[in-house]
């Protein structure tokens, strides 16, 4: 038997007298005719064996010795503080604080995340957080949905599996996404011009983008506030710190995958959706909100506010179902940015910037290696080599190196940021020298 | 308290990380942000300290009973934690060959398998994040299954008033009209309103079971069959699965699809609000429909196979929140077939236990054997003497006690719904019982003073008309 339970026998026994009910069956008493057979399950074990096999299947996954693969998931150094933090279980075990007076912690914490993600995107307001970057993605294009205008205009620079989850969601409120298509691996302004039309209502575009290029998000701002139309941006939070904020291209809401703020790799989840928005749009914002007030004394106090938007009270009238969203990763994203500071974060941002452009230079100083475009990048960028990208992969896998993504036979997309070293970026050149066609 | 801002000092900083050891590279001035963020400036023992001050004004199941109605606050066992911070675990990149993480891949495969079969389904996917993404994933999923077999006009979906919120707005979300029906005061089906609500645009019905008012719905099969024969489908809100697992499943009773939240039935930590999980289970007809991609298992070892041209398409970037799976499957594995039920029968048991205690000093809504959760009302209580649902809740506070759930299910007027969990020890339950009862006769004593609680937190009741009013939800942009 477990020792979750801490029942004996004889106070079941106590129990069941009290209830009136001659054993724990008879709970179930009348509904025997839907009893399930046998299950096929196995039999219970001790918390020693099943440590042991954990470890055993940890330990037939591969952890790479280095890393060059981001395409939505990002290695970044996490300070010791932050797992200390997060490893206290007043937060950890808490159920959303609806009881404002004993949960002042999370939902301080909670106001500073908010406050956190309108720094860095230069949003105005912003909410407790969302499922992941994608979602958070598909979310915000339904913030800035209008009646009797159907179409959104989304970039192909944006990550396919964000695009792929916003079609999912899309589909089935009958909005229609067209893609804007890319020039020399940037959004084409031409392109969006042509397509925009009286049935767009937004547009979005990822920054950087997908392929790792800087995305003239200003220009495209332009565009969208000139057709009258809503701008969504898709932020990666390191670039946020180094490059013109969401707000200042003109964007009404930004969304972003906050895994790098402090989220292990942990096979691709759980990770943090973030948003930041316009003023005017916080009443459309999906999810928890944490706002400032006061108690009958005067005392600062934080609750969950503007719950009037939400499924427990609007039902079918809500914007959006969220309930449990990741309010832990939330948590470790605030630690993380106040432990990295305005600083902090700057020198992550600039050391992968400058880590990928060494890599890039090494690599495409290599015969055969090529950039796919001239565009400049942040911390990713694709390379087109004469060698083809499967070889490429089993090379590095050899020497416990993990490659870019492979986009097609000889397009890989290769990311670096401040945990590779020159050493292992020298490492990875001197493999990929050997790899001939 | 003061917030980290407040704290902040220029030129402080707590990030340790090697000097830049390639060349630096700059970008153009063009496009780089005028103003830095302002993020706080602050030392490691400054973050040490206030995150440290914050935890001590949180309160989680390690820190006392949490009967938190339809939340299930039970014990996430340490054993989860460790396992899930093992390196081989977290330090695994989503988009790595399958051939290097066949661990991982196992664990999904493991943990998908049996859900599958705790649940009666015959396919599952792990990737949504919540219980709400799970619902919306299923409704999706419903839908696609009418569509494809052309029958298109199904748009409506029918909903008891008894139903978590979360039903209506994920079938909502996912293009739905809802039809919403009365239950009986416990929280049952009313027959004869489902069969007046189904018809040829019936899409299906959302069903808890045992409902929110900690009853189990006896007519289940009856209902299966109307939604059933009107062409609808029927969807289990996974919610109250922990009254049930391992002696009935959704499967048997007639369910197609069902959502299970890992964090409430399957111990994996709350987190203050996520992450969960929301795992789909489906009946082989809804299968192709799922997000992909799925593990499989081949002659090579584990692999991930893609969604078919049929899927609903992904509802998350990756595989969904893999290191709250990992508990789970943890946690199943520690409690095996036996454990599985018997933690379901001692959760029905702590329940009745307590209600048998707490009966006629407050009018229950269970008037024999509930399930896991039971609903008392304090509307007599309000009407007598002026104390409400939210008093008592706000003075358990004072007595170190979580508050149950409050003003839900809306079909019971000021009620109090209480849901132990079979991690809680009968002298627990005594305590609870015992103090709730002294809290009885407290308001009764003097129900102004009261209405006062609570006294002992770092702040008394909120004002939260102003902070909706006039919201401030970022720091240093109060208007006044």
């Amino acid at each position: 038997m477990s020792t979750y339970t801490p029942h004996t026998a004889s106070e079941i026994r106590e129990m069941l007298d009290v209830v009136g009910v001659k054993n724990l069956e008879s709970l179930y008493q009348g509904l025997e005719g839907i009893f399930a057979r046998d299950m096929n399950l196995p039999a219970g074990k001790s918390q020693q064996e099943v440590a042991r096999y954990f470890e055993k299947l940890a330990a037939a996954n591969n952890v790479f010795g280095s890393i060059f693969l981001g395409a939505g998931a990002y290695q970044h150094y996490i300070p010791p503080v932050v797992k200390s933090i997060l490893s206290r279980s007043e937060f950890i075990t808490a159920y959303t604080p609806y009881q404002a007076e004993m949960s002042q912690g999370i939902l301080q914490a909670i106001f500073e995340f908010q406050s956190m993600i309108a720094e860095l995107t230069g949003m105005q307001v912003s909410n407790a957080s969302l499922y992941d970057g994608s979602t958070a993605l598909a979310d915000g294009i339904l913030m800035l949905s209008e009646k009797k205008k159907n179409k959104v205009l989304l970039s192909e620079g944006i990550n396919p599996r964000s695009l792929e989850v916003v079609r999912t969601y899309l589909a089935p409120l009958g909005f229609e996404i067209e893609l804007i298509a890319l020039e020399n691996g940037k959004t084409s302004l031409a392109d969006l011009e042509k397509k925009l039309s009286d049935d767009v209502f937004a547009v979005g575009l990822a920054q950087p983008n997908f392929y790792g290029v800087i995305e003239d998000a200003a220009t495209i701002g332009e565009a969208a506030k000139a057709a009258g139309v809503g701008y969504i941006m898709q932020v990666e939070p390191f670039a946020c710190a180094l490059l013109k904020t969401p707000f200042e291209c003109g964007a009404d809401v930004a969304v972003g995958e906050g895994q790098p703020l402090g989220m292990p790799l942990s096979f691709g989840g759980p990770y943090l959706g973030f948003i930041g928005a316009r003023e005017k749009l916080t009443r459309r914002m999906q999810g928890r909100i944490v706002g400032k007030t006061h108690d009958s004394e005067g005392r600062d106090a934080y609750v969950l506010t503007l719950q009037a938007r939400e499924q427990h009270i609007r039902r079918e009238k809500a914007g959006s179902s969220i309930c449990s969203n990741q309010a832990l990763c939330a948590l470790t994203a605030t630690v993380y940015m106040a432990s990295a500071g305005k600083e902090g974060m700057k020198e992550v941002a600039r050391q992968s910037l400058s880590k990928a452009h060494y890599l890039a230079a090494q690599m495409t100083a290599i015969d055969g290696f090529e950039l796919k475009y001239s565009s400049e990048f942040f911390n990713e960028f694709v390379v087109v080599s004469s060698a083809p990208a499967d070889l490429i992969r089993n090379k590095c896998t050899e020497k416990n190196i993990l490659p870019g993504l492979k986009l097609s036979d000889h397009e890989m997309l290769w990311c670096a940021t401040e945990v590779n070293s020159k050493e292992d970026i020298d490492q990875l050149i001197s493999v990929l020298k050997e790899v001939r066609p | 308290m003061k917030t980290i801002f407040e704290k902040s000092q220029t030129g402080k900083c707590a990030l340790s990380i090697a000097a830049c050891d390639v060349p630096e590279y700059r970008l153009e001035e063009g496009i780089l942000r005028q103003e830095d963020a302002r993020l706080p400036e602050v030392s490691e023992i400054d973050v040490v300290r206030h995150y440290t001050a914050l935890s001590k004004r949180a309160y989680g199941v390690d820190d006392g009973f949490y009967p938190l109605g339809s939340c299930t606050m039970k014990y996430n066992p340490k054993l989860n934690e460790e396992v899930a911070a093992l390196p081989g675990f977290t330090g695994i990149h989503p988009l790595q060959c399958p051939r290097t993480v066949q661990g991982a891949l196992e664990v999904m495969y493991r943990l998908s398998e049996k859900l599958a079969e705790i649940t009666g389904m015959d396919q599952v996917t792990l990737q949504p994040a919540a219980g709400a993404h799970g619902e919306y994933t299923s409704l999706q999923l419903i839908r696609a299954y009418h569509l494809d077999r052309g029958d298109t006009q199904r748009n409506k979906i029918i909903v008891p008033d008894s139903a978590h919120g979360t039903n209506p707005a994920s079938a909502s979300m996912a293009g739905y009209s809802i039809i919403n029906i009365p239950s009986g005061p416990d929280g049952c089906v009313d027959l004869e309103a489902l069969k007046a609500a189904v018809g040829k645009d019936t899409a299906a019905l959302m069903l808890t079971n045992p409902n929110t008012v900690g009853i189990f719905e006896k007519g289940i099969t009856q209902i299966a069959k109307i939604v059933h024969e009107a062409g609808g489908l029927l969807y289990y809100d996974g919610a109250n699965l922990n009254a049930i697992m391992g002696t009935i499943r959704p499967g048997d009773m007639g369910y197609d699809v069902v959502h299970l939240n890992l964090h409430k039935t399957f111990s994996t930590p709350h987190g203050g609000g996520g992450p969960g999980s929301g795992p789909v289970g489906c009946k082989k007809a809804l299968a192709k429909y799922l997000p992909g991609p799925i593990v499989v298992k081949t002659q090579e070892g584990y692999a991930l196979s893609e969604s078919s041209e049929k899927s609903i398409g992904r509802v998350k970037t990756f595989y969904g929140n893999f290191l709250v799976a990992l508990r789970a499957l943890a946690y199943i594995e520690v409690l095996g077939k036996e454990g599985i039920k018997q933690a379901a029968q001692l959760a029905v048991l702590n329940a009745n236990y307590m209600m048998a205690r707490l009966k006629g000093k407050f009018p229950t809504h269970s008037s024999k054997i509930c399930m896991h959760e039971f609903v008392v009302s304090c509307e007599e209580i309000k009407k007598e003497i002026g104390v409400s649902a939210l008093d008592f809740a706000k003075t358990m506070i004072d007595r170190n006690m979580h508050p149950p759930t409050i003003y839900f299910p809306l079909i019971v007027h000021e009620a109090l719904m209480f849901e132990p969990t079979e991690t809680e020890s009968k002298a627990t339950l005594d305590w609870a019982c015992d103090t709730v009862l002294e809290l009885l006769e407290e308001a009764y004593r003097d129900p102004e003073a009261f209405k006062k609680h609570p006294c002992s937190m770092p702040i008394g009741r909120p004002d939260e008309v102003t902070a909706a009013r006039k919201p401030v939800i970022i720091f240093g942009r109060d208007s006044d």
